[in-house]
């Protein structure tokens, strides 16, 4: 994904979301995801946070591609995503300090997600401002989307609520709130998406197999 | 003395047992997928990474302690720490080649994999928060090291066997790994508590 040629914007979102969702397909930048999701506000938090970062990064990169030398780029780009990551750590911090309490320390791990740097590397070192931006904010969407899903799901049977609101008044599965519970939802939920490639798109099993 | 190394021992069980960086932290998990597919791998890794992981928890120690605080830029910490494990396992991969190249030839790949890796950079950053002694940190990092081999010495056993099981085709690969995953983390579950802080 070099040059985008005649790709259209809307393609790109629907790349990021679909075709190379980071979590379900491309299988990077796991450990958070499964650390947070064990409730909707934490995912969907966290989704945003990874958004944000991936957005800027991608913007920042872009901005600067003409004037990174070659063989330093990688230093420069983990410390421009260290930057924006310590900006969201920050923000984050003071606007929502309960949920920052739990997750605070995988907040700062954003910076070690390889999907954010491997996305920098591919698209916004080599494209302009305004399709890698594009680019960044699908990425981010699809991982907006997959903890969305993971976190409902795990919230939903773990505690019977969403978002803190009980719908179902009994704790049908407690073990979905802990870390066995978030290991079997993504893998659930990754064989579910191969499942529909399978089905329906007449794909090989879709995720990468290391 | 003796209370002082009490706490090091329950640091130790705590980061190798009953937070286990993987199986309750989720954290290192791209690269326990990857390597625990065989046992040598596995192995290979684990030593690998504790080695890492203690120096550069301690190294992180000292800048954190002797430069960060009294200059009062701690929140600087992420970017700093990043720079010190990519600059070390850059530094250890240089010299490793020219000191001991049969060492290297055996483990010189995984250090390029552990340099982005978020258990190495979630050790010092834990260490910052929760104000270890020096220690304090070597040990959690130890521990650390020590339940990561663990966790990818188990896992290497399994796939191993897994291979040649008959798994439906959606859940061939990661799908099936994160399920198996989920059942060891289960049994992990068992350690909570064995230690009342």
């Amino acid at each position: 994904m070099a040059n985008i040629g005649t790709v259209s914007y809307w393609d790109l979102i629907k790349n990021g979301i679909i075709a190379e969702n980071t979590i379900f397909k491309l299988a990077l930048s796991l450990c958070p995801s499964i650390a947070v999701t064990n409730n909707l506000k934490n995912g969907v938090l966290m989704g945003v946070a990874v958004l944000f970062v991936q957005t800027m990064v991608n913007v920042t990169i872009a901005l600067m591609r003409k004037v990174i030398h070659p063989k330093i780029r990688l230093p420069i780009f983990m410390l421009v995503i260290s930057g924006w990551v310590t900006v969201t750590d920050m923000s984050m911090a003071a606007v929502f300090p309960d949920v920052y309490k739990q997750m605070g320390l995988y907040i700062q791990l954003i910076v070690a997600f390889a999907s954010i740097l491997a996305r920098a590397e591919m698209f916004a070192s080599k494209n302009k401002v305004t399709p890698s931006m594009v680019d960044g904010i699908g990425m981010g969407l699809g991982f907006l989307f997959a903890l969305t899903v993971i976190s409902f799901f795990r919230e939903l049977l773990g505690k019977g609520s969403l978002w803190g609101v009980a719908i179902v008044h009994t704790k049908p599965l407690l073990m979905m709130i802990l870390p066995a519970g978030g290991f079997f939802a993504v893998g659930i939920l990754m064989a579910f998406f191969n499942w529909i490639d399978i089905r329906f798109f007449k794909k090989s099993a879709a995720v990468s197999h290391h | 003395m003796s209370a002082e190394f009490t706490k090091l021992f329950e640091l130790f069980i705590a980061a190798s047992l009953i937070n286990n960086f993987v199986f309750t932290r989720f954290l290192g998990l791209c690269i326990f997928f990857g390597v625990s597919k065989k046992m040598e791998t596995a192995v290979g890794m684990s030593i690998t990474f504790t080695a890492v992981m203690m120096i550069s928890a301690s190294l992180s120690w000292v800048i954190f302690t002797y430069l960060m605080v009294p200059l009062g830029i701690t929140f600087l910490k992420i970017i700093v720490f990043i720079g010190v494990v990519a600059g070390f396992v850059q530094a250890s991969d240089t010299i490793m080649r020219k000191v001991a190249p049969g060492l290297y030839y055996k483990l010189g790949i995984y250090l390029a994999l552990i340099s982005t890796n978020c258990i190495i950079l979630a050790v010092p950053l834990i260490n910052a928060g929760e104000h270890y002694t020096f220690i304090q940190s070597l040990v959690f990092g130890l521990g650390s090291g020590i339940g990561f081999a663990i966790a990818l010495i188990i896992m290497a056993s399994i796939r191993e066997k897994l291979e040649l099981a008959d798994v439906p085709t959606p859940f061939r690969g990661l799908p099936m790994a994160f399920v198996v995953t989920g059942l060891i983390a289960l049994a992990f579950t068992g350690f909570s508590g064995l230690i009342t802080l």
